[in-house]
């Protein structure tokens, strides 16, 4: 690894200076580092998230099972909702857009290198939180949506857990977004004009702008929530004038942002995806990234549509189900420019691209089913049924969560210099579609029979069991191709480093980020590249061939980004120190939350720790002088 | 905030398309930070407003509002963005004895707002307003108490910087860390309009008096 110029101030508060070893892992600030320990944690977060789905299916698999009582039931499947949404699909998509903005866009780090290190631990810290609620008096038992007025006199801690739990992981989210945001829109290398970046980035800043704009309404909603739990408020209390289908306003107005903060960064994944694999430049880009745009702006739009058996009235259930059908174009748009991408190209069946593919289809089946809850009166007979459940797992799971798998594969040479095997990545994708569809494909029928959501259990003579009985097996043959992932990560791992020039472009790829080593060495870039076109590394490697109109390799040496390791540079690179104040100030954060709930002692003593954390952050000596 | 100025790579040719907007990030991050703030108090207002006059015990806002004495703190609280400015202006000229001055005049009219909300609240509580008393109380302490905490926050930031400038920690040019705070601290009194017009000004029909259902 080249070395790195550390020029420091002395101070009281020094800075630590490793950045190796098992230490640097709590104080690094690279975002290459930080991405990882997203995904890591997302990673056990999906594990645990994985059982706990193994444990409903277990106890759906027959009428009247009796593995787990109505009231873990309620607590597991809460649980499973809580940890897939916030615990794993989002941090996982913030590990790809720390990791890959700044490579993306040719930049050394992020904006706040300290704020995103903030980020991890308080997101970290806050689902740590939320999971010891089990063993302080029941988890979050109402759903993830927990509707008021359940949630407010539910006499258990769970509720309380939710939102504190909530409003913590929803700070971090909401640091890291401004941040991202503010490295898509600052930080961009020379000649990299908005309509250079790749959509994944694109993607990321729309993401991101949803985030900063959705998470303060849930923080509200979830800070009522507490106040009615604890403090005695009336905003959720229908016995004190309270409404408590405002609660569903609030959390739905930012709940349906969610779903496409959940969405769109696997959209972004798979636009990167599709081309490298099929030698081809994306068809329309300017099309893909507009839907992006319109996609996030009418996401603020159709937020009722979750609320149509509630009664509002026929005037906002039509305004509300127009407009749900609406966002449906700006969708249909991106998967038809996926499509043409593919179409005539040089296809390549490796593990990212079939699950790509797997993303588009799987998502197409939840979209279309989707496009019938648009519909009110149709949407009357699906609400709270199982169809539901089967339309959002195939968004969710079909979508964003093949989505994460392929990038997963496609990033995996880039992040830790192996590649992962492609045999067994071929098993993993099989495996998880068959499982995938043997588990939530019954479930629409399962629904349009007639079984509720959320239920414990249900008795023989409705004449569900068949269907469950496959859901059931489905689910397992799904828990055995993440174990499948799970080998072929320790395999590949197991196996000794290959050379560096096998994984330094290992699919031909487009973009800058595969301009540097296989792993990055950690200032990103010896010599940040100049931007001249979209898609820039494959313009420098491939050029047209005047007369027959062919791609031909381009001269060797004029554009091959990795010949600049070779007179190992990187001296006089300035990057700022790792620092432990983050990861102070995030210390404080659980000690106010479980003040709340136990002691006034304990939130006097969140505060000082958050205090002290902040004012060592903002002192502490910075590494060149001329960062101030 | 010092982890702004990491390299940027190479100059910016006339040739090349803008990069960045030439903001700072942290100027930047500020302006998202506010824009997000926008909807956190969006969404904490639009509650006010939708339970507007829906309690269905007393005390009601016209009972317990002493609007002059309300709408004298207002003034202090709009006087303290003033002050912010004359702080702001003497850190540009490089006079850190008077920016200092200014802060800590700033931060006082700050203080002296949310010891008034304190007083409010202790006044309005003997009153027979509580937390729980009915809606009004719910919305109103917690409209009122978050922009407070946002206050009380702006003026720990103040009396940082004070202290900060006192301890020669400030960078040469003070004027950057005064601007951000000044941002946040106009923000926060921007809103305070807002809230004192909605809460305040703007009357609530009560049950069984005049104008209500």
């Amino acid at each position: 690894m080249a070395t790195v110029t550390t020029a420091r101030r002395e101070g009281i508060l020094r800075r630590p200076t490793a950045t190796t070893g098992f230490w640097s892992w709590f104080t690094t600030i690279d975002h290459k580092k930080i991405g990882i320990l997203y995904g890591a944690t997302a990673l056990v977060f999906f594990i645990v998230g994985g059982l706990e789905a193994l444990l409903i299916r277990s106890q759906l698999a027959q009428p009247n099972g009796t593995l787990l009582n109505a009231d873990q039931y309620n607590q597991i499947f809460t649980m499973h909702g809580v940890t897939m949404v916030f615990l794993f699909v989002m941090p996982m998509s913030a590990a790809f857009f720390n990791y890959f903005i700044p490579l993306m866009i040719g930049a050394r780090d992020v904006a706040f290198p300290r704020l995103n290190a903030y980020s991890y631990w308080v997101f970290l810290l806050g689902g740590m939180f939320i999971y010891t609620s089990f063993f302080l008096g029941g988890a979050p038992n109402c759903g993830w949506f927990c509707y008021a007025p359940n949630s407010i006199f539910d006499p258990t801690v769970g509720p309380t857990f939710y939102a504190l739990g909530l409003i913590i992981t929803g700070i971090a989210s909401t640091a890291g977004a401004i941040n991202l945001a503010v490295t898509v829109i600052n930080m961009r290398a020379p000649g990299m004009s908005l309509f250079r970046v790749p959509v994944f980035v694109w993607m990321g800043l729309v993401v991101q702008l949803l985030l900063a704009f959705s998470l303060p309404i849930i923080t509200v909603a979830l800070f009522e929530l507490l106040f009615d739990r604890e403090f005695g408020t009336h905003f959720f209390d229908p016995t004190a004038g309270g409404d408590p289908v405002l609660w569903q306003h609030l959390f739905w107005l930012f709940g349906h942002p969610e779903v496409y903060i959940l969405i769109l960064p696997a959209f972004g994944i798979i636009t990167e995806i599709l081309p490298v694999f099929s030698r081809k430049p994306l068809f329309g880009y300017q099309f893909v990234v507009f839907s992006g745009i319109a996609i996030g702006f009418i996401g603020f739009g159709v937020w009722a549509h979750h609320m149509f058996a509630v009664g509002l009235g026929p005037i906002a259930n039509t305004a509300f189900g127009i407009s749900t059908a609406i966002i449906a174009i700006p969708t249909g748009v991106k998967i038809f420019n996926w499509m043409a991408t593919l179409y005539g190209g040089d296809l390549r069946f490796t593990s990212a691209m079939l699950f790509a593919i797997g993303t588009v289809t799987m998502f197409v089946i939840g979209g279309l089913s989707g496009v019938t809850h648009a519909i009110v009166p149709s949407d009357y007979q699906q609400t709270d049924t199982y169809y539901i459940v089967a339309h959002f797992h195939y968004v969710i799971f079909g979508g964003a969560v093949f989505g994460l798998f392929g990038g997963m594969y496609y990033w995996w040479p880039k992040v830790f210099g192996r590649l992962l095997s492609e045999l067994l990545g071929k098993l993993h994708f099989w495996l998880m579609l068959i499982g995938f569809n043997l588990t939530f494909g019954p479930m629409h029928i399962l629904g349009l029979q007639g079984m509720i959501r959320r239920t414990y259990t249900y008795p023989e003579s409705l004449g569900l069991t068949f269907w469950n009985e496959v859901s059931t097996v489905g689910a397992f043959l799904i828990a055995l191709s993440i174990l499948v992932f799970l080998v072929n990560v320790v395999v590949t791992h197991a196996k000794g480093r290959p050379k560096a020039i096998d994984v330094a472009d290992p699919w031909d790829a487009r973009t800058l980020e595969w301009m540097t080593t296989s792993p990055p060495p950690i200032h990103n870039f010896d010599e940040i590249p100049t931007v001249h076109a979209l898609d820039e590394f494959w313009h420098r490697k491939y050029v047209e061939d005047e007369r027959t109109g062919r791609l031909v390799p381009a001269q060797a040496g004029a554009a091959n980004g990795h010949e600049e390791d070779a007179h190992g540079g990187g001296h006089g690179i300035h990057l700022p120190s790792p620092s432990y104040w983050p990861l102070v100030a995030s210390l404080g954060m659980p000690l106010l939350a479980y003040g709340v709930l136990y002691s006034w002692w304990l939130v006097g003593l969140g505060f000082v720790v958050a205090l002290v954390g902040f004012y060592g952050w903002a002192l502490e000596p910075s590494v060149a002088p001329e960062d101030g | 905030m010092a982890d702004v100025a990491i390299e940027r790579g190479g100059g910016h040719g006339a040739e090349h398309p803008e990069t960045t907007t030439g903001l700072s990030h942290t100027k930047l991050a500020m302006w998202i930070f506010l824009a997000s703030e926008c909807m956190l108090f969006g969404a904490l207002i639009t509650t006010y407003v939708l339970y507007r006059g829906r309690s269905i015990e007393p005390p009601y806002p016209a009972d317990i509002f002493d609007i002059p004495y309300t709408s004298v703190s207002s003034f202090v609280l709009l006087a303290s963005s003033l002050t912010m400015v004359l702080a702001l202006s003497a850190a540009q000229q490089r006079d850190e004895g008077r920016m200092r001055l200014w802060l800590l005049t700033t931060a006082l009219l700050g203080m002296t707002f949310v010891g008034g909300q304190v007083y409010e609240f202790t006044a309005f509580y003997h009153e027979g307003l509580k937390l729980s008393t009915n809606l009004f109380g719910t919305t109103f302490y917690v409209l009122t108490g978050f922009h407070g905490v946002h206050v009380t926050v702006g003026v720990l930031m103040l009396l940082s910087l004070v202290g900060m400038s006192s301890a020669r920690r400030l960078p040469d040019d003070p004027s950057f860390p005064i601007e951000m705070v000044g941002l946040y601290w106009h923000f926060v009194d921007i809103v305070w309009i807002v809230i004192f017009t909605v809460v305040y000004l703007i009357p609530t029909p009560s049950p069984g008096g005049p104008g209500g259902p």
